[in-house]
């Protein structure tokens, strides 16, 4: 532990780690219970329409359906425990092969979308904030409504039918790269970096196309709490007692709002962040259909529908596991935003 | 095939030709880039499979069956009802088989193979290995057992390799049924020996390989599997199973979002959508080409279940089917794609089926029966439909509820998930007034009254039992087409079923497909594309 002492950080990372534990453990339980208390019997569905009793029955043995809920529940821990997740029925292959898959695809489109959605949310909350009344106050009201009472189905076929069908300028929709391009070896699964990684700018900015309205349509969608969030939060800090004294003290204008008022209002809007991020990922589903995406929101839906176990299992897992480390990251943020805050004591 | 794919020995696989042909494009617009030799197809359908006989694959994997892989027989083409091309149920075509012949009892089945037909590795196709792949349609359970069933084949040892050309099929009993079960997707040749070299001991199928990677002697080779996203086919040069392909590649893309696909079909940066919505077909038609083609054997129907006390009563089924608003269905449900079963000639005349039949909205006639029923004061009942079929069944349950308020009956939607319809309406058989729509694959009529209106069987979720029917089909589902007895019987059937109502027929539905720079689309009875006959238009 001694090295753990000289570096609390680490050690405090370790203790959250540690902490998530028990999360993964409940997550692996009820994950587990409610997809087999899901209606519908996975068993007669696979069997296909025109199956007997027989067929059926074979088919839960095969599927090992036919054991007693305890003891597949322990087949299934015991696989975890191997790192083994299972094989989906409805996409014929490993859960894990699908995740690998299908993860990054998603989180490529929502990272993408929160780095446009930030870009244009939070100076856009600083300015309204700084001249609340002023016409780029409204702006911001109009832009915050606008964003959240579209739903991201209809703004993705909108963006479709204007850019992609009306003005032809948007390549097809049809998913992370149009047929014409071989998809990028993979190193991390996000196209835009292993094109990059090498050097095939041609893929690069193939993937790129396809990827711009999708993002659009889902950083449309996340402006709106960012945004708010910004400017409240500014609206707060320059209203403090902090700020009349800077002012008093005769700072300059520049050095008030980005040293200080900025700085104490980044952390409401780190932790928006956060839960835009969880949200987006699981909300991405509608964007997914209408962009052909094969990400990792339509996935779960339709295994849900089948009732298809170990994919809906490796979802919830996944999605438990990532939020976990976003949780991490947040807060590790906060301390550095804000070394008021004892991370190491929580 | 996909996992030794890398995207270097990708272009040099797809052999040179179409590697060229593609590279050069690459810096320009997707839309250009697509070379007359190209063909790209979306589809809403997910592929999950590569292998049929694989516990768990799903319909729109059967394609890979049809377009990778070769059957001893094909069925011949004909013009379709509604445009293009659909497949012909009364003529066999060779596919892997030379000729064949049977039997003067009709038990024994020859087939003499192609001499010059091999997979795609060079090796020839052998009687051996069809003995291996028929041997395992009938072994490994599931949905390609209980098919082989219905051709009357049920056992590895009904199999014979003679020498290496000659195959023999030893049936049971006579049935017509064998030879046009023989032409359906599932019984496909497999490369036994790579199959065999690829099987272990818990796997002696080689399930877990073929589900992966095709082992054919079929039109079409798989260039790459990204499941989810897309598959890509490459001809087979040396295909002699039929009419050599007239697009070198078929990339067939997922595409989930109906508007989406209607947005790439309109503007031509695709040159087919499969399987598109019935609305999408309707508004589509004068845009781009639309084929429109109603399901051979295939009706929606509205079922009553004789479980449900007031449907035991005659006078209640005729109500509904007087009461069933079967143009504002057609129009609403199915934007007129298909055809009308309602309005017909009582007397049954012909052995067309799905038919016409003698019923027609008219909601006096309906209130007279009902009357004279043992419910004049009319009864409650759920009404229940599948929400994986909620396009057609939603809108049409809607106008039948409010047609049955009308007489008296009060039905309450119940929709029940697509994971529980199956259990619900056909394994338990417990709804009380449902929807459904069963096709069957084998183009006879006795096929269909076979599933759908004998006791206990799957289809007949009405729990439907009438001796006489239970009888003729048993003496009519095998019976050769030019029995005498053959038409005399069906007509009966029809006559029977017509009259106690287990399932009030509303109209045929269609499988539409759009095309913008694609010809020789060719409808089949199992609804999955048949990438062969396309062509650049």
């Amino acid at each position: 532990m001694a090295t753990a002492n000289t570096y609390p950080r680490l050690r405090a990372v370790m203790m959250r780690i540690a902490q998530s534990i028990p999360v993964v453990v409940g997550v692996v339980v009820i994950s587990f219970l409610l997809t087999r208390a899901l209606p519908g019997d996975p068993a007669a569905y696979f069997a296909g329409a025109a199956a007997d009793e027989a067929s059926i029955e074979e088919i839960r043995v095969a599927l090992g359906l036919d054991k007693p809920l305890i003891q597949q529940f322990f087949i299934y821990v015991g696989d975890l425990l191997q790192g083994d997740l299972g094989q989906s029925i409805s996409s014929g292959q490993s859960v894990a092969a699908d995740l690998a898959k299908r993860l990054p695809a998603s989180l490529e489109l929502t990272l993408t979308a929160l780095i446009v959605s930030c870009g244009i949310a939070i100076p856009l909350g600083v300015l309204a904030a700084t001249q609340p009344g002023s016409w780029i106050d409204h702006l911001c009201r109009v832009v915050v409504t606008a964003g959240v009472s579209l739903p991201t189905f209809f703004t993705g076929i909108v963006l479709i039918y204007v850019f992609y069908y009306l003005l032809g300028i948007a390549p097809s929709p049809l998913g992370r790269l149009d047929f014409i391009y071989i998809e990028p070896d993979r190193v991390t699964g996000f196209y835009l970096i292993d094109a990059a990684v090498v050097g095939d700018w041609e893929t690069w900015l193939g993937a790129l196309k396809q990827l711009v309205l999708p993002a659009v349509t889902l950083a449309l969608f996340t402006l709106a709490p960012i945004a708010r969030m910004t400017r409240a939060a500014m609206l707060t800090a320059l209203s403090s007692d902090f700020i009349r004294t800077a002012k008093a003290a005769g700072l300059t204008n520049r050095k008030v709002l980005y040293g200080y008022a900025f700085r104490n209002a980044l952390l409401p809007v780190v932790t928006t962040l956060g839960m835009v991020f969880s949200f987006a990922l699981g909300a991405n589903v509608l964007v997914e259909k209408v962009f052909a995406w094969p990400g990792i929101g339509s996935y779960a839906v339709e295994a849900l529908v089948v009732s298809d176990y170990a994919a809906v299992q490796g979802f919830v897992l996944a999605m438990a596991l990532l939020f976990v480390l976003l949780n991490l990251i947040i807060d590790l943020a906060y301390t550095a935003i804000d070394p008021r805050i004892g991370f190491a004591s929580k | 095939m996909k996992t030794m794919t890398s995207r270097r020995n990708f272009l040099k696989m797809s052999g040179g030709i179409a590697g060229v042909s593609v590279l050069p494009f690459l810096k320009t617009m997707p839309a250009a880039a697509q070379g007359s030799d190209t063909l790209v197809v979306v589809t809403g359908q997910t592929i999950n499979s590569l292998d049929l006989h694989r516990t768990g694959t799903n319909r729109a994997s059967y394609q890979v069956a049809v377009n990778c892989y070769d059957r001893l027989v094909s069925f011949g083409t004909k013009d379709a009802p509604g445009g293009g091309f659909s497949y012909d149920y009364e003529v066999i075509e060779p596919e892997l088989a030379e000729s064949w012949s049977v039997s003067e009892d009709g038990l024994t089945l020859t087939f003499k193979l192609k001499p010059n037909a091999t997979f795609w590795d060079g090796s020839k196709v052998t009687a051996e290995d069809v003995k291996w792949s028929f041997d395992r349609a009938v072994s490994v359970g599931g949905f390609p057992t209980v098919q082989m069933k219905a051709g009357g084949l049920l056992r590895p040892d009904q199999f014979e390799a003679v020498d290496e050309a000659t195959f023999v099929i030893k049936l049971d009993k006579p049935s017509k049924l064998t030879i046009p079960d023989l032409a359906v997707p599932v019984p496909f040749v497999i490369n036994s020996a790579v199959a065999k070299a690829n099987a272990t001991t818990d796997d002696p199928w080689a399930m877990e390989y073929l589900h992966m990677t095709p082992a054919g002697s079929g039109a079409f080779k798989v260039a790459r599997w990204s499941p989810g996203e897309q598959l890509v086919y490459d001809r087979n040069d040396a295909w002699v199973g039929g009419t050599l392909p007239a697009v070198k590649r078929v990339v067939v893309r997922e595409v989930p979002s109906p508007s989406t696909r209607r947005a790439l079909i309109e503007r031509g940066d695709v040159q087919m959508s499969f399987n598109i919505p019935d609305k999408d077909a309707a508004e589509l038609a004068d845009i781009v080409d639309v084929y429109s083609t109603p399901i051979e054997n295939c009706m929606n129907c509205l079922c009553p279940n004789t479980n449900f006390e007031p449907f035991q009563d005659p006078d209640v089924r005729k109500a509904l089917a007087y009461a069933v608003p079967y143009e504002a269905i057609f129009q609403t449900a199915a934007y007129g794609r298909g055809a009308p079963l309602w309005g017909g000639e009582a007397e049954i005349n012909d052995i067309a089926w799905p038919r016409k039949t003698q019923y027609y909205t008219d909601l006096d006639k309906a209130r007279e029966h009902m009357a004279k029923s043992g419910y004049p004061d009319g009864f409650e009942v759920p009404l229940s439909i599948s929400l994986d079929l909620a396009s057609w069944m939603e809108p049409t349950a809607l106008l039948i509820q409010e047609n049955l308020a009308k007489i008296g009956i009060k039905a309450e939607i119940e929709k029940i998930p697509g994971a529980n319809w199956r259990t619900a309406a056909l394994v338990e058989k417990r709804l009380a007034l449902h929807l459904e729509n069963f096709g069957g694959w084998l183009n006879t009529p006795d096929y269909y009254f076979f599933w759908a209106y004998q006791h206990g069987h799957l289809f007949n979720s009405s729990n439907y039992m009438n001796q006489e029917v239970e009888d003729l089909v048993d003496a009519t589902l095998h019976m050769p087409v030019e029995d005498p007895q053959y038409a005399p019987n069906l007509k009966r059937m029809f006559e029977i079923v017509l009259e106690d109502l287990p399932r009030i027929p509303l109209y045929q539905p269609a499988l539409n497909v759009a095309a913008n720079g694609a010809e020789g689309y060719e409808f089949w009875f199992h609804r999955q594309l048949d990438a062969r006959p396309l062509g650049r238009a």
